[in-house]
């Protein structure tokens, strides 16, 4: 679970920087757009390290709803017969949701594929103008939009609240020191990414991207 | 105080079992939960009624036997407490109170609130020990142990094996026992020469039980009743991470 988080916790990060790019632009976004497809040439054919990246990206998530899987079957066959009666005394909302916020998580991703990668679900759909493809999509009229949007990526920030302390924890973490350092790292980056994400869609309905 | 519980009856490992109901009248706030139970098992007596079986040695919160789930929570309300040292004054007057045993695969029903916790038996027999006798205690000053590492050892030797930790554990997990047990050898000299194997053959040996898997979520050390840490699960990762990148049969290695 943890190194396949990491893994995909790298994409978060490059995925998120990449959009903030939209700040700069709609040329400068555009041509950080193309220089993805370029990347890695003359090494490699144009378009090769974009299928190279998204080879691994699936590997990491299969490996890692993989894993999930595992340990929610363990978890329900360790306890056949259910409490008549139980109380959560340890108010952990992020870690409670990890199961099935993954699932949302999931949704959204294919969703956020279908619109923005290969355009079916996109108001406009042209590959060559990305820019165009994420102001048709936050529209203010496309407010659901928006909505799923925001729901998604908070979903995906109490993912990381505890996977981030979790990851830490699995590779070795075993001070209480440095449980106190991970669990506030783990919620400091938890936030930035999400903020990192909400940013653009709001800033489109905001009309401050248009 | 006059109280109802609701109290899971099972006739044997095989029966089904269900919640049954019982009014108790006139409990004082100064008996123990456990002092409690007795009176309505005199009362059951005295009516022909078989009394309800649940386990209990010490009754003062050293030897891990109590093993109550009161109203969903692994020992009762009360933080850092064993369901025997729990008093009566932490409930009020017409409460409905839920016992129920600990649950799971693990832990199967022997009757009533009594579970068969062999299983943490078997971890320990896994390699929770030193195997080469080591005599009796030796001068303090010949092995020194830092006090930071006597300090977290001490506090993970607290275990005292009740398994409220599985019981609590969303992932019906044992891995905070199996950590205590482990980190109470890994952090002194004694435990160094077998530490590696150790931790692998406990983990092999909670895993083989029908334990779940452990999701750091930190239920176990909120339900624990001796405090034992959840970063004592760190530690255990740690070890294990080397044991399970070390080279083996290599000498020196």
């Amino acid at each position: 679970m943890a190194v396949t988080g990491i893994i995909l916790v790298l994409f978060l990060i490059a995925h998120m920087l990449g959009n903030l790019k939209i700040f700069t632009g709609e040329e400068a976004f555009n041509h950080y757009a193309h220089w993805l497809r370029d990347l890695g040439t003359p090494l490699l054919a144009p378009g090769w390290y974009l299928w190279l990246q998204r080879t691994v990206l699936m590997v990491a998530v299969l490996a890692h709803i993989g894993a999930a899987t595992v340990l929610a079957l363990r978890a329900r066959a360790a306890r056949p017969v259910a409490y008549a009666h139980r109380r959560k005394i340890h108010v952990n909302y992020a870690a409670r949701t990890m199961r099935w916020g993954g699932v949302i998580i999931l949704l959204f991703v294919i969703y956020h594929i279908l619109d923005l990668t290969t355009g079916t679900l996109n108001p406009v759909g042209d590959s060559t103008r990305p820019h165009s493809n994420v102001v048709a999509d936050f529209a203010p009229e496309r407010w659901y939009v928006t909505l799923f949007y925001t729901l998604a990526v908070v979903t995906l920030g109490f993912h990381l609240r505890h996977g981030a302390f979790s990851a830490f924890r699995s590779l070795g973490q075993q001070t209480p020191k440095g449980e106190r350092r991970a669990r506030t790292a783990a919620l400091v980056f938890a936030v930035v990414l999400t903020a990192g994400y909400l940013v653009v869609p709001f800033a489109v309905l905001t009309g401050l991207v248009a | 105080m006059n109280l109802t519980l609701r109290i899971w009856r099972q006739k044997g490992p095989e029966d089904k079992g269900q919640m049954v109901t019982y009014q108790v009248p006139d409990v004082s706030p100064d008996m123990s939960f456990l002092e409690m139970l007795d009176v309505l098992n005199e009362r059951l007596i005295l009516d022909g009624e078989e009394p309800v079986a649940f386990d209990h040695d010490c009754r003062e919160g050293i030897c891990g036997m109590c093993s109550l789930m009161i109203n969903g929570e692994a020992h009762g309300p009360q933080r850092g407490t064993t369901a025997c040292q729990l008093h009566m004054r932490q409930f009020k007057d017409g409460d409905t109170i839920d016992i129920e045993p600990w649950r799971a695969r693990a832990f199967p029903v022997v009757k009533d609130l009594v579970v068969n916790r062999n299983a943490f038996d078997k971890i320990i027999a896994a390699g929770g020990y030193v195997t080469a006798p080591t005599g009796s205690a030796p001068e303090a000053h010949s092995v020194p142990v830092p006090k930071a590492d006597a300090d977290a050892a001490f506090e993970s030797a607290a275990c005292i094996g009740c398994g409220a930790c599985v019981a609590a554990c969303p992932n019906g997990s044992g891995m905070l026992f199996t950590a205590a047990k482990i980190t109470q050898l890994s952090l002194l000299p004694q435990g160094q020469p077998e530490r590696y194997t150790r931790v692998i053959g406990m983990v092999d040996a909670h895993d083989e039980a029908g334990f779940g898997g452990c999701t750091n979520i930190g239920e176990c050390a909120a339900a624990c009743p001796k405090g034992i840490p959840l970063n004592t699960i760190g530690r255990l990762n740690r070890d294990f991470l080397k044991a399970t990148s070390k080279r083996a049969g290599t000498p020196g290695s």
